[in-house]
């Protein structure tokens, strides 16, 4: 099982080294000259030759590679371009308020997708299945901001439950923050909730075809005894790694809620700086959302191999 | 015998759609229908302003009224039309043709060849892909020519997997195997003999991905990452009429939504018909 793990961990290490290639080939090779960028289209060829000598621009790619890593594993993030404030600075409480937000909806939505899950599952094809069923094709074809409009034209514009804007997060106090950040949340519930409930559901009803729960059925134990005994302890590691999963969507819905209730956390942040090429910002922020991306990922592969005698003892 | 296992396999290929699936299919091709006819249809051009004042109800002047800028909002939904369901087909289509190229010469050649394929796939599918895209598109800057690619490639390696997967199976049949003693190149094998074959277990797959396509388009162009103005689609509609939230028109902002996700529904409504004959189901979107 340790080497599987080890194994896994390994790739992931490699994909994250993949990722900040494609980061350094996105950001800093192929936009063209930085030092052009940087002096605006009026500069004399002297001034961009010599800031092009600053920044190193001159050194082959392998090398500017190596050295860009090197400072970033180091720290030292950069500025960035549009006010020269360094790089760490405007990231840091960023990131705080997008866990924060992301927490939250995890908190709502775990526990309810896996409940409506299990109970679709429980009557598989009675009214209440049907129900979840058509819901949730229903809400797995409409893209998040569709959810998002919705939600802020029904509590925010006409009822006045909720803002619709969230400028500054309180979260110093809790409760004003949970009110404050209600609809964006309600949107990641929303937009996750139908992915688990399916899977949920296919995962234990796949348990539920099992010999040994015929098994359990013909010695007359109750249904209620078998989901909870028999069904649940083994359809955790499917479940597990759908939850993982699911997470890991989160890393691209928060983005786009982000923008629309013009959150501050680091999706917006990330949006922000593509429109307006700030490329040290869009560095970090692609960076910590793929660290977050890989590392779920591989929690959800992890999960599943411990989770499975099969590939628990696998040589 | 032959001619019973012909007479029922042919039945059950074709099992009648039902209400929700024929709702699918309608809606589906009136997208088509507008995509296709939709500039001729509307009533004035794309970027045209044809009014003074700012969402303007529907029935004073236009039938459906004006958005941020005062242009007619049907015209602009006909024009979004052929922007959202072209670019998403068009990059459906060209992520299968990569996707199949790589997966059907993988499943056929195999060795080190279908390793690297897998490795590569695999490598790709642990991007997460609105970050890529993000990206792409700063290094790039957004166009028609870099958004189809970008979401093609995006598709690439999910239908490669998928279509090695279909093509294994068919490679080791007899008619393959007398394929390549009859000495048939490769290129003929993939496509003559491999490929019709993995046309009904790949058509499910490729509604899957034609919906992500949507939404993902959608998605960027809402950002204001996708279409560029003065052209519009309906992502970037909802973009630029967001203020009518605030003064309580809500039309400007509800109809290029709600197009996407009637489009969006209609598509997996036929992909849930279809998937319901070959044991999939739309769930399994979610690992792409």
């Amino acid at each position: 099982m340790f080497k599987l793990i080890i194994r896994r961990l390994f790739l992931g290490l490699l994909t994250l080294l993949a990722i900040t290639v494609l980061v350094f080939l996105g950001t800093e090779i192929l936009p063209g000259d930085v030092a052009q960028a940087i002096l605006g289209q009026s500069a004399t060829p002297e001034t961009v030759a010599a800031l092009r000598e600053k920044l190193g621009l001159n050194a082959p790619p392998w090398e500017r590679y190596f050295t860009w890593l090197g400072n970033i594993l180091a720290g030292d993030l950069g500025n960035s371009l549009a006010n020269g404030v360094p790089v760490d600075r405007i990231v840091g409480q960023r990131i705080v308020n997008t866990i924060n937000l992301a927490l939250y909806a995890t908190v709502i939505a775990l526990p309810l997708s896996l409940l409506l899950g299990l109970l679709s599952a429980a009557w598989p094809e009675g009214t209440f299945d049907r129900m979840t069923s058509s819901t949730t094709v229903f809400f797995i074809s409409i893209p998040d901001f569709v959810i998002a409009i919705v939600l802020i034209i029904i509590f925010a514009r006409e009822l006045g439950w909720f803002p619709s804007v969230v400028h500054r997060p309180r979260w110093g106090d809790v409760p004003v923050a949970l009110g404050q950040t209600f609809l964006p949340m309600l949107t990641l519930v929303l937009s996750i909730l139908a992915h688990i409930i399916r899977m949920t559901r296919a995962a234990v009803l796949d348990v539920l075809k099992q010999p040994y729960i015929e098994m359990a059925l013909l010695k007359g134990a109750p249904k209620s005894r078998i989901i909870i005994r028999h069904a649940i302890p083994n359809a955790l590691g499917p479940i597990a790694n759908v939850v993982a999963l699911n997470l890991a969507y989160l890393v691209s819905g928060v983005v786009i809620v982000e923008v629309i209730f013009t959150y501050p956390g680091l999706g917006r942040l990330m949006v922000d700086s593509v429109i307006f090429r700030d490329l040290p910002l869009i560095q970090v922020a692609a960076l910590v959302f793929c660290g977050f991306y890989v590392a779920l990922n591989i929690t959800a592969d992890v999960t599943a191999i411990m989770a499975n005698p099969r590939l628990r003892f696998a040589k | 015998m032959t001619r019973f296992a012909g007479r029922t396999r042919s039945k059950r290929a074709r099992p009648r759609p039902d209400g929700w699936a024929w709702a699918g299919i309608v809606t589906v091709a009136a997208g088509l229908l507008l995509a296709v006819a939709g500039p001729w249809l509307a009533p004035h051009e794309v970027g045209a302003i044809i009014s003074e004042s700012h969402f303007e109800a529907p029935g004073v002047n236009t039938v459906l009224g004006t958005d941020m800028l005062g242009r007619d909002i049907l015209s602009r939904l006909l024009y979004g039309a052929r922007m959202t369901v072209g670019v998403a087909l068009a990059a459906t289509v060209l992520g299968f043709l990569i996707g199949m190229a790589a997966g059907f010469s993988a499943a056929e050649i195999k060795g080190r060849y279908d390793d690297f394929m897998l490795w590569l796939a695999d490598m790709m599918l642990s991007f997460p892909p609105l970050l890529l895209a993000l990206i792409i598109i700063a290094s790039l800057s957004s166009s028609l020519p870099v958004l189809i690619c970008t979401i093609a490639v995006l598709h690439a390696s999910r239908v490669a997997r998928v279509s090695r997967a279909v093509a294994m199976n068919i490679a080791a049949l007899e008619f393959v195997e007398v394929a390549r003693a009859r000495g048939e190149s490769l290129v003929s094998i993939l496509v003559r003999e491999i490929w019709p074959s993995t046309i009904r277990p790949l058509a499910v797959e490729f509604g899957l991905r034609l919906t992500y396509s949507i939404l993902f388009l959608s998605s960027l162009s809402f950002l204001g990452l996708g279409i560029q103005p003065p052209d519009a689609d309906w992502g970037s509609m909802v973009r630029e009429n967001l203020n009518a939230l605030q003064t309580g028109t809500y039309l400007a902002v509800l109809l290029p939504a709600f197009s996407i996700a009637i489009l969006t529904v209609g598509v997996n409504l036929i992909v849930d018909w279809l998937g319901a004959q070959s044991g999939r189901s739309i769930s399994e979107e979610l690992t792409g």
